[in-house]
């Protein structure tokens, strides 16, 4: 069986695993790392979103091979620590606006939502309706208008 | 009069629950009482009998059945004759638990029982843990999640426990401090004497254990001491959520329960013929086991991907389902041949509608799915489900087990809307684990979800209001429908209970449809009736039954109505509302949404009400339907008409959290947007089309509207009515009627874009999508 590493959540982490099982899988099935959620398993629905270096990723459509050793992944369980914080501004705000309702999307919503201010920084602008307007993520409670106002509330404070 | 049992250890002073200076004298007045029960126990375990009689009210007579007796009242009732408790426990460390039982799929329950037990039994809200409980047969009917009805049924049972609690916690107190009760104040779980002296609810839990099991009597805090109920909280789970750390079903670590998936025919309840490749497939790499089983080939395997995979590598010849060769243009035929007659034509001047409604996905973004550990005398099942007790018997059955030998716990769901009144995948997981004699965590693939998955039948609403000058003389509406399978136990209450309802000899769909439906106008007279047919689907609630359907059927054909006699769709709707709470939320929502302001060409805005379950709401949105809002791109996706603003007045009669209700009333409008605008399944040749979230078009943040307004009313009944799917109908009629007011077109079949197919179908064979292998290319 192949060995495959990679950073997760800030730790070297190796895995024996066949090479096309895909990232979502590596971590839920054999990591136990839950935090990113199965919906759609086709890069549709959003719910694994996780950072890859930083970056959107949806861990659902990447084979396990495709990772380097120092490559980065950071789960919404790691997404604290990349400020130093007991939780994530975002997280925070989340919080605060009381978003979450069932719950099931929210680790890929708050993960979607901090790429999002990141980029927008990035290009040294504020975030718009039509940013907000194109975060596919699906909300099956249909919470998307409290995500809004938190990540407004949340890219204050990144 | 209550007889009354005291408790054995009195200390001589006179607690709150003593009779003494109670029964027919000081507090009779204007004052329930309620009974409730200490356990033996090694702490202080407090009980109420969940299903307490309500009092007795009038029977006034009316012409709306609902208004004597809805739904509600029904699943109320119906626990009457189930004796059995609920508690609640008071530990040690301070802390009070209590297990619910009911499903919180996301509808904030655990957090707005955590608000009762809090409220009653002063504590800080963080220190009360609600958590779910498990099947618990005894209960009977009452342990279902469903119709609106968790808060309603709960909401003096809860308190009363709690309130049984907290009257033996001053009692112990009083003892300990060497004070009477009724010097003692109980606050953020610390009971402090008139010197100053204070002793908490942990020191006080194990002194306050009952050593028998006792009957007492106990007052209910009066509304205007609430400090808790009625205020706006955070979800107790709302940590867990952001973090991670919230357990779904499939994060459960159950030992060796490996992950499993199901290939499954590709049509409709299709089954199975044979397998040509059974052993290839159990050789793959990951995969433990491959087994037939009644809905298709199980496959277990070490990781999901790995089940995804062997899924798509086996070879199976089907045979037919339950809808062969049927197509939405068949089941409309269906539907059309089961209509029943509107009556003879009226005499006066009438307008009618007919609205088709096409099928719809209720699937939650968590898919279906359960972990069972099945061995030969016993089993254990995991999954979030809202009849457990039916599930239970059900599995049992199928098993060949007594039902006592298996235990279900009922776990957090990631959604439901109507779904996880079913448990097609407990029944699958503990038939597989059965088989294969292994614990399995069964889950569906998206695609099974949408096209083998329960579905909001297609229906079609025929409506004709006859009116005269200024004056509407008769309704009639018609709804056929596909026929909804009730096989969840709700069933089974109304059944048991059919006789003592004031409505006749009728079925069961017909039955809850006139508990359901409510008349809110003053339209004179009028018969609402439902037929059925072809029950080759697999069908269920979607956030309500009936109602939004019928309610934006209602709603359309008012705005014609309102345009016949020449006045406006909201006056109209304001002055022919019976009742005084209908329109301050209808004036409520008019004003806030400025009602009536100039609006470009091309956009309107919409307004509607709909009442259900003691509750009622109105709805206002405005909505764009020009051509460069409608055909904005999307990639994947539908654009349409977008509703720019939304504002949505409720009236619960008492909201225990109105931060929660908010957020479900949120939910509800864009459900209701959805349903107006773009989320249908389209069956052909036996099968949906429909495999993932970019073909089903559920409201996305391109539809969501930029402007919302969720306005809960100031406490009006003093009793919760029901809240977690009333909002739909309201949502989905108001923005129906704001399209035809933007277009000029009274909309006829919904969702609007159904006609339009905005995707390319996905293969049936296999049944699942592959994996995508390109994630890297599309970080962001």
């Amino acid at each position: 069986m192949p060995e495959h590493t990679f950073r997760l959540n800030g730790e070297q982490v190796t895995v024996e695993v066949a090479d096309d099982v895909r990232l979502l899988w590596v971590l839920r099935d054999i990591l136990g790392v839950t935090g990113p959620k199965y919906g759609c398993g086709i890069n549709v629905c959003k719910a694994c979103t996780s950072h890859l270096n930083g970056r959107a990723v949806n861990p659902c459509a990447i084979p396990v091979k495709d990772l380097e050793p120092t490559d980065e992944v950071t789960t919404i369980e790691g997404l604290p620590a990349t400020v130093g914080a007991e939780l994530h501004p975002m997280q925070q705000a989340w919080l605060d606006q009381d978003v979450a309702q069932c719950g099931y999307c929210q680790p890929g919503q708050i993960m979607a939502a901090v790429a999002l201010v990141r980029r927008v920084a990035e290009e040294d602008r504020e975030i718009t309706e039509a940013d907000l307007d194109g975060i596919r993520n699906v909300c099956r409670c249909g919470t998307y208008f409290r995500i809004r106002e938190a990540i407004r509330a949340g890219a204050e404070k990144m | 009069m209550f007889v009354l049992i005291f408790p054995g250890a009195n200390d001589g002073s006179p607690g709150p629950d003593l009779p003494s200076w109670d029964v027919g004298s000081v507090h009779s007045v204007g004052r329930r009482r309620f009974l409730g029960y200490v356990l033996a126990g090694p702490t202080l375990v407090a009980a109420a009998e969940l299903g307490a009689a309500p009092e007795a009210e009038a029977a006034v007579p009316s012409p709306d059945v609902t208004e004597l007796v809805d739904l509600n009242d029904v699943l109320t009732a119906a626990a009457l004759p189930t004796a059995d408790l609920i508690t609640v426990e008071v530990h040690p460390d301070g802390t009070v638990s209590f297990a619910l039982p009911r499903a919180e799929v996301g509808q904030g329950i655990t957090t707005s029982t955590a608000m009762l037990i809090a409220e009653e039994l002063d504590v800080p809200l963080e220190r009360v843990r609600v958590t779910l409980a498990d099947a618990r047969p005894e209960l009977l009917f009452n342990q279902l999640t469903g119709a609106s009805n968790t808060t309603v049924s709960t909401y003096v049972p809860i308190r009363v426990a709690a309130a049984v609690a907290r009257g033996r916690l001053l009692r112990a107190a009083a003892i300990e401090l060497g004070a009477a009760v009724t010097d003692l104040t109980l606050k953020a779980g610390v009971v402090t004497d008139l010197a100053g002296r204070s002793i908490g609810i942990g020191a006080l839990a194990e002194k306050a254990a009952g050593l028998r099991t006792e009957r007492v009597s106990v007052e209910l805090k009066p509304r205007e001491d609430f400090s808790v109920i009625g205020t706006p909280r955070g979800r107790i789970d709302a940590l867990a959520a952001v973090t991670g750390r919230k357990k779904f079903t499939m994060d459960l670590d159950i030992p060796d329960a490996r992950p499993t998936m199901v290939c499954r025919p590709p049509t409709i309840n299709g089954t199975i013929g044979s397998v040509s490749n059974l052993d290839e497939v159990r050789a793959m790499p990951g995969v433990t086991d491959a087994v037939v089983i009644s809905t298709g080939v199980a496959v277990r395997a070490e990781t999901f991907g790995q089940c995804i995979d062997a899924v798509r590598a086996l070879r199976v010849a089907w045979r037919a389902g339950t809808a062969e060769g049927q197509s939405d243009e068949s089941v409309l035929e269906d539907l059309r041949a089961a209509e029943l007659p509107l009556g003879l034509p009226p005499l006066t001047p009438s307008v009618e509608g007919k609205f088709t409604f096409h099928f719809r996905g209720n699937s939650a973004l968590e898919p279906n799915c359960a972990t069972a550990d099945v061995r030969s005398d016993r089993a254990e099942i995991w999954a979030s489900l809202k009849s457990p007790i039916v599930a239970q018997q059900t599995i049992a059955a199928k098993l060949g087990l007594p039902a006592h030998a298996v235990t279900v716990h009922v776990t957090e769901g990631g959604g439901s809307f109507g779904r996880k009144l079913f448990f097609d995948a407990a029944l699958e997981a503990a038939e597989v684990s059965q088989k294969i004699r292994k614990p399995v965590k069964l889950m569906w693939h998206r695609a099974d979800d949408c096209r083998q998955g329960r579905t909001h039948p297609m229906a079609t609403s025929r409506v004709r209001v006859s009116y005269l000058g200024d004056t509407v003389l008769g309704y009639q509406q018609r709804h056929t429908s596909v026929a909804t399978d009730f096989g969840h136990g709700l069933g089974e209450v109304f059944s048991a209970l059919a006789a003592r309802l004031p409505v006749g000899d009728i079925g069961f769909s017909e039955t809850f449809f006139q508990l359901s439906q409510s008349m809110p106008y003053d339209f004179g007279a009028g018969i609402r009736l439902l037929s059925e047919t072809n029950k080759g689907f697999n069908t269920g609630s979607m956030r309500n039954v009936y109602s939004p359907d019928a309610a934006c059927a209602r709603e359309l054909v008012v705005d014609q109505v309102a345009a016949r006699m020449g006045k406006d769709p909201f006056r109209f709707r304001r002055d022919f509302l019976r009742d005084e709470r209908a329109r301050a939320v209808l004036e409520k929502v008019a004003e806030a949404g400025e009602w009536g302001r100039t609006m470009p060409e091309g956009t309107a805005q919409g307004i509607a009400f709909h009442s259900e379950y003691h509750s009622v709401s109105a709805a206002l949105v405005e909505l764009d339907c020009r051509p460069e809002t409608v055909d904005r791109p999307i990639r994947d996706g539908v654009a349409g008409p977008r509703v720019t603003k939304a504002v949505f007045a409720v009236d619960v009669g008492l909201a225990v959290n109105p931060r929660g209700l908010e957020a479900q009333m949120m939910g509800c409008v864009m459900d209701g947007i959805a349903l107006a605008l773009t989320s249908s399944l389209h069956l052909r040749d036996g099968h949906f089309l429909e495999a993932s979230w970019d073909n089903y078009f559920y409201t996305r943040q391109w539809n969501t509207p930029p402007e919302l307004r969720i306005i809960v009313m100031p406490t009006t009944t003093g009793e919760p009515g029901g809240a977690g799917e009333l909002g739909v109908a309201a949502s989905m009629a108001a923005v129906a009627c704001a399209y035809g007011r933007a277009t000029g077109t009274m909309p006829t079949r919904f969702p609007i874009n159904h006609g339009t197919l905005s995707f390319t179908p996905k293969p049936t064979v296999p049944p699942v999508p592959p994996s995508p292998t390109d994630g890297l290319d599309h970080a962001h």
